[in-house]
């Protein structure tokens, strides 16, 4: 009954909708065992242990080097000044930090992350967070598209507008959007929650599987197989939480955000793992 | 892939010609094939400007005879262009193949749109011949090599102007020479030109119908589609922002483009909204790129940009 009660309580949370029971619903990962967090080559860091170094005529490669050279002497906060939108900067951070960038980014920036708080005082391009797994990414301005493509955990928060497909086959976690996001946002989500204070363009929640987008502004249209549904109370509390918690607010309350979910209709996908389905067949 | 860019200065001129060197300089990862540049200079007392090649860069290196023969047909153009009582005021060439002529019509022969096409047809009759660009203030220049390569061939460096666009060119769907190279001028129209990044699904559709109707291409590349039947829609009188707005439904495929004529730069994107295009905008500058770091070599300082979005069209005049 007890595990019953926690499986509602999640639904009732937005966190999935999908009945899982095969082998998926096995317990691969302890959350006792400290070792499971923390990277085997991860550094030793403190926070309070600042550095920051000039961007500006630095190569890609340089910079992601410095932040790790850094992150080995010890530093737990950097600062990078005038990144100059370059690309991939700060990418594939397994480690405890906090990073700021002064300044935008250009593509596939943060990408990778494991862990780390991020902030950028400026825009992102595409694909910014991509594969994020776990910490928070914060960006000041405006991102590109496909933002938090593929992400699976953290906190993925851009305060301004959005690019087209965000979140695009997201696995987990949340990304928040503070102002519009454009066209396929949510396109074959599978977990997750997204949240869009702004409008969303066309074909929200294009054949997604699972997870849970809200929206505060206006709908273009919904994608296939993307339905509408009730909000809860515990979800409006949540939602309320968690945008404060980035500074943000629902423009009309979180109760009065729009929920979309899957519609089930395109799910031809069972519960069980290839091996147990021989069993069964 | 490919890079698009593309600038404009709203009540001034500035050295357009350097700023878009940066801009697809920085954008030299995204196709390393050729380079093109579409500038617009300050016209010069109803003076034409024409940019035309007898030649492809590779033709250069193939035959015995090639240089005499590159002459030859340089001389039959300059032949063809004074038929009609036309007059070169001054040419040069920055390659032995490629040629910047400034001309003047006789008896305002320029304002008559048949008129051009005749002058422009009567010269790519002549083998290996093609005009880049017939315009006031538009002046085209392509070749192969990457931005500061085509820059310092053709000495832009110093071009003075308002508005131009750019394309770093990685080549997919047809050759490495200058004529597939963009951008494309949409012939015969004086000072309209196209740099596009995508890829057009419905191209033998429209490229039939168009040439049914009088169009010419010279190359197989999508992307000058999107120039001529822009030049197509606005033969029949509409305006550039609704031509684009119907190139934005009528094409399919996944697409951003930019365009300029003698006093507007114009951006489209397809509906997928699948290509990229970054863009700033002030009072005095628009600076459109596939990538940020295109419009950050020319701005060090932190700016404020944001990606249009899927099907939007937008236009600025200078």
């Amino acid at each position: 009954m007890a595990n019953l009660g926690g499986q509602h309580k999640s639904h009732d949370m937005g966190l999935h909708q999908e009945q899982l029971s095969g082998r998926t619903q096995q317990i691969f990962f302890s959350p006792e065992e400290s070792d499971n967090f923390v990277y085997p080559e991860s550094f030793e860091v403190d926070f309070a242990n600042r550095a920051e170094f000039d961007a500006g005529e630095m190569t890609i490669g340089q910079v992601n080097l410095k932040i790790r050279e850094l992150m080995q002497a010890g530093h737990g906060h950097i600062v990078i000044k005038n990144p100059l939108a370059k690309h991939s900067l700060g990418v594939g951070i397994l480690n405890r930090l906090n990073l700021e960038f002064e300044g935008s980014l250009g593509y596939f920036g943060c990408g990778l992350i494991d862990g780390p708080n991020v902030r950028v005082h400026g825009r992102v391009g595409w694909s910014f967070g991509e594969n994020m797994m776990a910490g928070t990414a914060v960006v000041e301005k405006n991102a590109g598209s496909t933002f938090g493509a593929a992400i699976r955990g953290g906190d993925l928060v851009c305060k301004g507008d959005v690019g087209s497909r965000t979140g695009i086959d997201q696995k987990g976690g949340t990304i928040i959007v503070g102002g519009r996001s454009g066209a396929f946002s949510g396109f074959m989500m599978q977990r997750g929650r997204m949240i869009i204070l702004g409008d969303a363009g066309i074909n929200l929640g294009d054949s997604m599987y699972d997870g849970t987008i809200y929206v505060g502004g206006k709908i273009d249209s919904l994608g296939v197989d993307a339905v509408p549904a009730e909000i809860t109370d515990l979800e409006a509390d949540w939602l309320e939480r968690k945008l404060s918690a980035h500074g943000l607010k629902a423009p009309n309350g979180a109760k009065n955000l729009q929920k979309i979910v899957a519609g089930k209709k395109l799910w031809n996908y069972d519960n069980l793992e290839p091996t147990e389905k021989k069993i069964v067949l | 892939m490919c890079g698009i860019a593309g600038l404009i200065h709203r009540g001034g001129n500035a050295e357009i010609g350097s700023e878009m060197t940066s801009m697809l300089q920085a954008l030299k990862h995204r196709g390393p094939d050729s380079t093109g540049f579409a500038l617009y200079g300050v016209p010069q007392n109803g003076d034409y400007m024409l940019r035309f090649k007898v030649a492809e860069q590779e033709d250069m290196a193939h035959g015995f005879d090639i240089h005499d023969e590159v002459k030859r047909r340089k001389a039959e153009v300059d032949l063809r262009i004074q038929s009609d009582g036309t007059k070169i005021v001054t040419e040069e060439n920055a390659t032995e193949y490629a040629f910047r002529y400034r001309v003047q019509f006789a008896n305002g022969a320029s304002e008559d749109q048949t008129k051009l096409k005749r002058l422009a047809d009567y010269i790519e009759d002549i083998e290996g011949a093609e005009i880049l660009s017939m315009g006031r203030g538009l002046e085209l220049v392509k070749d192969l090599g990457d931005a500061i390569r085509v820059s310092d061939q053709y000495q832009l460096g110093t071009f003075n102007g308002t508005h131009a666009i750019g394309h770093t060119r990685m080549a997919t769907e047809s050759d490495v020479d200058i004529r597939s190279a963009h951008p494309y001028w949409a012939y015969p129209f004086s000072d309209i030109a196209v740099v596009h990044n995508g890829q057009l699904t419905n191209y033998w559709t429209f490229r039939r119908e168009l040439e049914r109707r009088g169009h010419r291409f010279m190359s197989n590349c999508d992307s000058e589609l999107i120039a001529v039947y822009l030049a197509d829609r606005m033969a029949s009188g509409i305006a550039l922002k609704e031509a684009m707005d119907l190139s934005v439904s009528e094409l399919d495929g996944v697409f951003t483009y930019l365009v300029a004529t003698a006093d507007s730069l114009g951006m489209a994107k397809d509906t997928m909204a699948a290509k990229p295009m970054v863009l700033y905008e002030s009072e005095s500058f628009v600076g459109v790129a596939s990538e940020e770091v295109a419009i950050r070599s020319i701005f060090r300082d932190e700016i404020d940009t944001w990606d249009p979005y899927e099907g939007e069209v937008m236009v600025w005049q200078i």
